[in-house]
């Protein structure tokens, strides 16, 4: 059901700085609102968001449920090497929806 | 739509008793032609019809009235998402000039108006006539600006339609849009401003939402790529989505996606800086400028559309050439319909001035564009607007509120649906 979808150079050089651009198509429900029956419909958002490079940590990020649907991320990064972008975004329902990127530097 | 037609019927009885006025009418051509002043009205919609009948109905047969349309049939854009969604038929939408020209004794010429020569004051037509004004009415809507999308061209838009023009492309949507499975996803481009109808993309992305969650599809999504970073009525649509069609549709502002990069509609696809977007239908809503005649008149900017006289909706190019409707740069008011019908009176009213001894009175302009949700979760916006020396201006606005009540809603929808009847009437009977 949701997809996650990413953005990033495929190439860079040594140590340039890169902006990523991650997005989630998610319906971030918040908890609040009620169904045509009345009952409320219960919360089920994105929770969490990470970014690893190599497996260290890049970036990471708690969402709580005043983000609208399909959470968007934009930022930088430095990239040392050649390696792969991790990322996850964890939902309350227990999964984790993953994607992958690699970029060569040289 | 009965009760439209039995009222029609009832006018054209009455002007049947009209005496003197329905005798000048039933000479001949020829005969009416001599010594009085020539109207000649291009494009039959909103705001070429509305002139027509308003220039003819209220000389009393004092001005020769021609209105020349391409089509023998005319379907309103306005609407034509409500066709999309199943709340109208084809039929519903599709009207004639027929009795426009039996109640009013206006003229209707069936071919496509080529040129215009302001100096010898005639219009050229598609099967080689030319026909002599006094005054000119250009009405031609838009035209399509096909290679402002990366991929995109006239041939194209037969397998991803743009249907931002009523008629063929409309039904070419409809038939894609019943034909997809569920799982299949809708990806729209939306057009850069300025546009015809602003809330249209969106409440057609509401329409086919409404159509996919009906036939009980949970795997399909629409996808809207929108090259502006906000668009008419923004919070109410995202707030109806939200409510009606959780999770099913995704729009992406340009600083999300990145710009266009190519659309590949065999393959139907929409390549973006950010990502590539698959759809079974997409549907390309390129940009737009002012009808083919209007460039060919000489009368437009460098944007492609019409300058108007604020105060008269005279081409500030010519005097003798009045521009109605989406074609024009009309100041705050947005290209629709409504504006279109809106312009119509102050024109006819000025051409009368100009070629009877009528009255002419300042100009006043309105209009109100209202979009369907969901079914009975109406909404509008509009405003009131008056002339200055720089611009046709907004004195007073309105605009449905999010979090509104069921039944005001449902009474909105029903308003437009009562606008819909009255403009007809206005335009065609």
């Amino acid at each position: 059901m949701s997809r996650p979808r990413v953005s990033l150079p495929d190439t860079a050089e040594a140590g340039e700085i890169i902006t990523i651009r991650a997005l989630i198509s998610h319906v971030m429900e918040n908890g609040q609102r009620r169904d045509s029956s009345g009952e409320t419909v219960p919360r089920q958002i994105i929770h969490r968001f990470t970014c690893a490079f190599n497996g260290e940590p890049v970036f990471a990020c708690d969402l709580d449920t005043a983000i609208a649907a399909n959470p968007y991320f934009e930022f930088t990064a430095k990239v040392p090497e050649s390696g792969t972008f991790q990322f996850e975004w964890h939902d309350d329902d227990g999964s984790v929806y993953t994607d992958e990127r690699t970029i060569s530097v040289g | 739509m009965t009760q439209k037609f039995k009222t029609s019927i009832t006018r054209r009885h009455f002007g049947a008793l009209l005496g003197a006025g329905a005798a000048t009418l039933a000479m001949p051509a020829y005969l009416r032609a001599q010594g009085r002043p020539r109207v000649v009205v291009v494009g039959g919609g909103p705001g070429g019809a509305t002139a027509a009948r308003y220039i003819a109905k209220d000389s009393n047969g004092e001005i020769d009235v021609t209105l020349i349309d391409a089509n023998e049939t005319f379907t309103t854009c306005f609407f034509s998402n409500l066709y999309l969604g199943d709340f109208q038929s084809f039929d519903d939408i599709t009207h004639n000039w027929d009795q426009l020209v039996a109640n009013h004794g206006i003229t209707k010429i069936t071919a496509y108006a080529t040129g215009v020569d302001r100096a010898a004051k005639t219009v050229t037509l598609d099967n080689g006539d030319t026909v002599e004004y006094d005054r000119l009415v250009l009405s031609p809507g838009i035209d399509i600006v096909y290679d402002s999308v990366p991929g995109y061209s006239e041939e194209v838009s037969e397998i991803a339609p743009h249907a931002w023009r009523a008629g063929r492309q409309t039904q070419i949507l409809k038939e894609k849009l019943d034909a997809l499975e569920d799982g299949q996803h809708i990806v729209m481009v939306a057009p850069p401003n300025p546009y015809r109808c602003p809330p249209g993309p969106y409440e057609r992305v509401s329409m086919f939402a409404h159509v996919l969650k009906r036939k009980g599809f949970e795997n399909s999504r629409i996808y809207v790529i929108d090259p502006k970073e906000a668009f008419s009525k923004q919070a109410l649509f995202e707030e109806g989505w939200a409510r009606h069609y959780p999770g099913m549709v995704e729009w992406y502002g340009p600083d999300i996606h990145g710009g266009i990069l190519n659309v590949d509609a065999k393959a139907g696809i929409v390549e973006t800086d950010f990502d590539t977007f698959e759809g079974a239908l997409l549907n390309i809503i390129p940009a737009q400028r002012a009808g083919a005649i209007a460039h060919e008149a000489g009368l437009t900017n460098e944007a492609g559309w019409v300058p108007i006289d604020p105060y008269t909706m005279r081409s500030q190019e010519d005097e003798e050439v009045y521009v109605l409707g989406d074609a024009t740069v009309a100041g705050d008011m947005p290209k629709s319909g409504f504006s279109a019908n809106s312009q119509a009176k102050v024109a006819a009213m000025n051409i009368r001035g100009d070629l009877t001894d009528a009255n002419v009175f300042p100009a006043r302009y309105a209009n109100t564009c209202w979009s369907l949700i969901e079914t009975d979760d109406g909404v509008k916006v509009g405003a009131q607007y008056q002339p200055t020396d720089e611009k046709i201006e907004s004195v007073s606005s309105f605009i449905s509120q999010t979090g509104e009540s069921d039944e005001l809603r449902k009474e909105t929808y029903e308003e437009s649906l009562g606008w819909y009847d009255g403009i007809i009437e206005d335009m065609f009977s």
